[in-house]
């Protein structure tokens, strides 16, 4: 393997260079039992940490969700496991090649990658990218690397724009001067691509979705407000999540979400804060605890004078959905959520943020996020 | 021959006792039949006002000859439209050929050539003229009988016996010929060459329907056997080495009727019927030339047999066709045992008929008594057997015939009833058999799957029958349509009235929803799979004189049914142990598809030998889907189970095309030798 320059930053996990020859390896000790058993004469299997709701574990004292330590076998010898059994050992040897030539590749470019036809038929190794995702995700945690560990990202989802100045592979980007677009948020923001350089602002606004975000940035709300502005557009993808964990943590900046008022939002706000459950692995590495839900709330309806105009029924899924996300053990006890909720189930609609322009086109940016973080009127 | 030296059919004695329906329904007394046509005359001569007198009636009434009822009725006898008729003259001297090559001991070769005489008819014509040549190996025919057979209705070999065979009545050819005698005008045309040391004859002759005698109107020897101008009538004829064949054809008959008529394809017609007797018939080869213009509403062709083109499946005797020509090939090739002639049983003798039997004895046998009289005219009745008969009856074993009362005879009736008796003697019945019943369908049925099975003989109205049944299942039949169900009686396929026939109500009657298969409420099961039924008896309880339904006795209907059953468990077997059997494959198939996969990517991972973990994952694999050995047998498409399964189920892979090369050791899922070097090439490099 060609020695390229040493890796940019560091982290606790180690150089960059450290970290490849432990993902290497473990994929290797990984296949070896494999061949070693298939040689053998017993069933070759791989152990995969599960990554459900009843292996997920609510750590209070860290308000985070954590993977527990439940593991599924995934045997070759299963008719419903044998296709991914060896979807993951075609993977596994992508990745390889990938840590190898010191390339990365996007999940779709994986997708691609172990994409052919199964020998002597007409079945694809993969269906569609899904198929690839899930395994891909089942490879992180049965080698405990992470994603960017393995070489691979995802597209660019979620739009960053403030008073700081990042440094990416090198290259400045002042995020002042982003025009009407901003900064696509890359999909690895580990310190090794991504440094801070220059930070002014004193707070992160992040928004659910891109309009909103256009409002914000038009009205030029960082500049008067002192802060960052992100969207993640709908659920953030890990790269935003990552990045708002880092400036959270690093330059201690707090985090105020404003979402739209139904149960989605309340998701989103949930991942954001304590992580989910398909990703509990990375939670410590992504969940803000201290993120702040500043609206929209379901008392808003009356609080801001909205008219009828902007009810949007629930359907049943929402309310499904709603009394759900009730009962996350980390929504149970907090009086503050069990009322929001309660009242946008007695309310009987959902609105979006946008539902504020009813009032005036600038009344969200201008009147209604100042005031809340004036009186400091969120939910935690 | 003079018209005074013909005695009208009707009138002569053998035939009027025989109870016969046609001669049941002579009308009025006897007269003279040579009497003048004087009743035309003598019409409409009493006053107006009045109506004829008992002198004048009796002055019209007159005998009717046989052949001018039939004339006027030929309905009865099959010939109710242009297509009926075509496929009843084939039939009919089909069913001759067979009979005749089969008594003379002979592997018969039956050839059919319908040839179109209209060519250039209008599309919309309804109907054609065709010329329907029938051609056998058989002993031929001596030249006196010609006549006789040919020219008179009513007259065989075949009616007052209680022997198996095809014809019953000795209606059929004459009946054919007479049909195409009165639709065009023209006369039968025979060949007949009775000896290979003579000439043949060619003789061609009408019928006279008022005498029922024939007129020869050409009588002469010829060297023309088989017909030379046949084997050059077409392409496909030409093609096909041993179509008419003077080797094969050394003695035999051919039959040419020319006779308006109607060639369609489809149920009930001359395909189908032809078809169907060369499943029944597996020691006979037919060939079968169709008219070269259809008619143009042809339906498509039948689902059950579509003719493997000219290849000639590799072990397995296979429907060819070759220029138009289908050779349906005999799959077996010794010929059915010769029934034998038997007296009728005692159980199912009625009280009637023993009165008559007793009366006829006593008149035959002077002096006769009861004690020999039992044993001489019964099957099954030996000397011990009588002598209990006789005591229970009432009279000694000297008593004779003629001294008996009617109330003796009731009596002796009644024990015929009480007293245990062996069955009737089975070797007067030749089943088709499982082993060529299996034949048969597989040479007529692309199907996956045939069972047979072949009931012992049983009695209804003293007379003994046998039932067998075959089904074939899966394959190429359509998955969605009701069963077909196909209907044989003495190895004739009976291609009409379906419903009235007591075989489809057997298959009606069986719960086939056991097997594994649907069945709509009251109706035959639907799915993949041909019901076929075959009737043996002595006498055949024809619904009518076209013999196209078997009357519905509760005996016969009962065989049916237990043999169905039979076949039913069979298949209820076979698609259990398939249904395993293809779910362990499927098992098999997934993991031996990834298998090659994974082996690569190991090699790509840790550099382990790819051949050596394919082969070690695959010996995994395949012990952990041991079942599927059942199916997956290495060579050969038809297969017999497991040793244990006997003779009468046959199972065919047609999974493979018929004449495509397998490579041997190949099977579904597992890369061959050289897909399997090309997935390891490179893996090393």
């Amino acid at each position: 393997m060609a020695t390229k320059k040493p890796a940019a930053g560091s982290s606790s996990r180690g150089s960059k260079k450290e970290r490849d020859v432990r993902t290497l390896n473990r994929i290797v000790e990984v296949a070896d039992g494999v061949a070693a058993k298939s040689l053998g004469g017993v069933e070759p299997t791989l152990q995969v940490p599960s990554r459900t709701r009843t292996n997920t574990i609510w750590n209070k004292k860290k308000g985070i969700l954590q993977m527990g330590d439940g593991c599924q076998e995934r045997q070759l010898f299963n008719l419903s496991q044998a296709k991914g059994f060896m979807q993951s050992l075609l993977h596994a040897e992508s990745i390889k090649s990938l840590i190898e030539a010191e390339k990365t590749l996007s999940l779709r470019g994986m997708f691609y990658k172990g994409l052919h036809t199964v020998a002597g038929t007409k079945e694809k190794t993969f269906a569609d990218q899904g198929e690839s995702d899930g395994i891909l995700e089942d490879l992180e945690v049965s080698l405990s690397a992470l994603r960017e560990e393995l070489h691979i990202f995802a597209k660019k989802a979620g739009t960053i724009v403030g008073n700081i100045t990042l440094v990416d592979s090198g290259d400045e980007i002042d995020c002042r001067h982003m025009g009407s677009g901003g900064y696509a948020i890359p999909s690895i923001v580990e310190p090794d691509v991504i440094q801070f350089k220059k930070c002014e602002a004193k707070f992160i606004l992040h928004v659910e979705k891109n309009t909103v975000w256009s409002r914000f940035n038009e009205d030029r709300f960082w500049e008067k407000h002192n802060c960052i502005l992100t969207e993640g557009g709908g659920q953030p993808p890990r790269g935003v999540r990552r990045l708002l964990r880092r400036l959270h943590e690093e330059l201690k900046l707090p985090v105020y979400c404003l979402l739209d008022c139904d149960p989605w939002g309340h998701y989103i706000y949930s991942v954001l804060k304590q992580g989910s459950i398909s990703l509990a692995f990375e939670s410590e590495r992504l969940a803000i605890p201290d993120a702040k839900f500043i609206g929209i709330r379901a008392r808003d309806y009356i609080d801001c004078e909205l008219s009828d105009d902007v009810q949007i029924a629930l359907t049943d899924t929402d309310i499904k959905r709603a009394r759900e996300i009730a009962d996350y053990p980390w929504f149970a006890d907090h009086k503050g959520w069990q009322r929001e909720i309660a009242t946008l189930l007695k309310n009987g609609f959902k609105m979006e943020v946008e539902s504020l322009i009813t009032k005036d086109i600038s009344y969200v940016t201008e009147t209604y996020v100042p005031e809340r973080l004036k009186k400091k009127d969120w939910l935690e | 021959m003079t018209p005074s030296d013909a005695k009208p059919a009707t009138s002569s004695p053998a035939e009027s006792s025989t109870g016969a329906k046609p001669t049941t329904r002579r009308v009025g007394a006897k007269r003279d039949p040579d009497a003048p046509d004087s009743a035309k005359g003598a019409s409409r001569k009493g006053a107006a006002g009045t109506r004829a007198t008992a002198e004048e009636m009796a002055s019209r009434q007159r005998d009717i000859s046989v052949s001018e009822f039939f004339a006027k009725n030929r309905h009865l006898l099959g010939f109710d439209n242009p297509r009926k008729a075509l496929l009843t003259c084939v039939k009919e001297a089909v069913d001759n050929a067979l009979d005749a090559c089969e008594e003379a001991g002979i592997l018969p070769d039956v050839s059919v050539v319908i040839e179109d005489l209209q060519p250039d008819r209008p599309a919309s014509a309804k109907s054609s003229r065709y010329r329907v040549t029938v051609i056998d190996n058989g002993p031929g025919i001596v030249r006196k009988q010609v006549e006789n057979i040919f020219g008179r209705l009513l007259y065989g070999s075949k009616f007052h016996r209680l022997k198996m065979s095809r014809g019953q009545q000795g209606i059929g050819i004459s009946a054919a010929g007479m049909y195409g005698l009165i639709t065009t005008g023209k006369p039968m045309v025979i060949h007949t060459r009775p000896s290979v040391k003579a000439a043949a004859h060619h003789i061609e002759l009408a019928m006279n329907t008022k005498t029922n005698r024939a007129e020869v109107t050409v009588d002469v020897e010829t060297a023309d056997f088989p017909p030379q101008r046949l084997r050059e009538l077409t392409p496909g004829t030409r093609a096909i080495e041993a179509f008419l064949s003077a080797d094969i054809y050394r003695t035999g008959t051919s039959v040419s009727i020319e006779m308006e008529g109607r060639y369609q394809r489809g149920r009930g017609s001359v395909d189908e019927f032809l078809e169907l007797t060369a499943i029944a018939n597996p020691h006979a080869r037919i060939c079968w030339v169709p008219p070269s213009r259809v008619a143009v509403d042809d339906e498509a062709l039948l689902p059950v047999a579509a003719p493997n083109a000219g290849t000639g499946g590799a072990g397995a005797v296979e429907t060819t066709e070759v220029g138009g020509v289908t050779v349906f090939p005999s799959g077996v090739a010794e010929l059915p045992a010769e029934p034998r002639e038997i007296q009728p049983h005692p159980k199912g003798i009625e009280l009637g008929t023993l009165l008559q039997m007793v009366k006829d004895y006593a008149v035959t046998e002077k002096g006769g008594t009861v004690y020999q009289f039992l044993q001489d005219r019964f099957c099954r009745v030996s000397a011990s057997t009588a002598a209990t008969m006789c005591q229970a009856a009432g009279v000694t074993s000297r008593t004779r015939a003629r001294d008996v009362e009617a109330p003796d005879v009731d009596r002796l009736f009644k024990s015929f009833e009480e007293i245990r008796l062996a069955p009737p003697p089975t070797d007067c019945l030749v089943p088709i058999g499982v082993r060529q019943l299996l034949a048969g369908m597989l040479k007529g049925v692309r199907a996956e799957f045939y069972a047979a099975s072949s009931r012992e003989p049983s009695i209804y109205r003293g007379r003994p029958f046998q039932i067998e049944a075959a089904i074939a299942f899966g394959g190429e039949l359509p998955a969605d349509d009701s069963a077909r169900v196909i209907r044989f009686a003495n190895r004739v396929p009976l291609l009409f009235q379906q419903s009235a026939c007591s075989s489809f109500k057997a298959v009606a009657e069986t719960s086939w929803k056991n097997y594994g298969l649907q069945q709509p409420r009251g109706g035959g099961p639907v799915g993949p799979l041909v019901v076929m039924i075959h009737m043996a008896s002595v006498w055949v309880p024809f619904t009518s004189e076209s013999k196209e339904a078997i009357a519905d006795y509760d005996e016969i209907r009962k065989e049916m049914r237990l043999a169905l059953m039979e076949c039913g468990r069979k298949l209820g077997t076979y698609l259990k142990r398939r249904h395993r059997m293809r779910r362990e494959g499927e098992r098999r198939d997934v993991f031996e598809r990834y298998i090659g996969e994974i082996s690569r990517s190991l090699h790509g991972l840790v550099g382990a030998d790819p051949r050596k973990v394919y082969d070690a994952l695959l010996k995994q694999a395949r012990s952990r889907t041991a079942i599927a050995d059942d199916v997956l047998d290495e060579d050969g498409r038809v297969m017999r189970q497991e040793q244990e399964v006997l003779e009468d189920v046959l199972v065919v892979d047609r999974s493979v095309p018929a004449g495509a090369s397998v490579p041997k050791g190949t099977r579904k899922g597992c890369p061959p030798e050289d897909l399997a070097g090309g997935l390891f090439d490179g893996a090393g490099k």
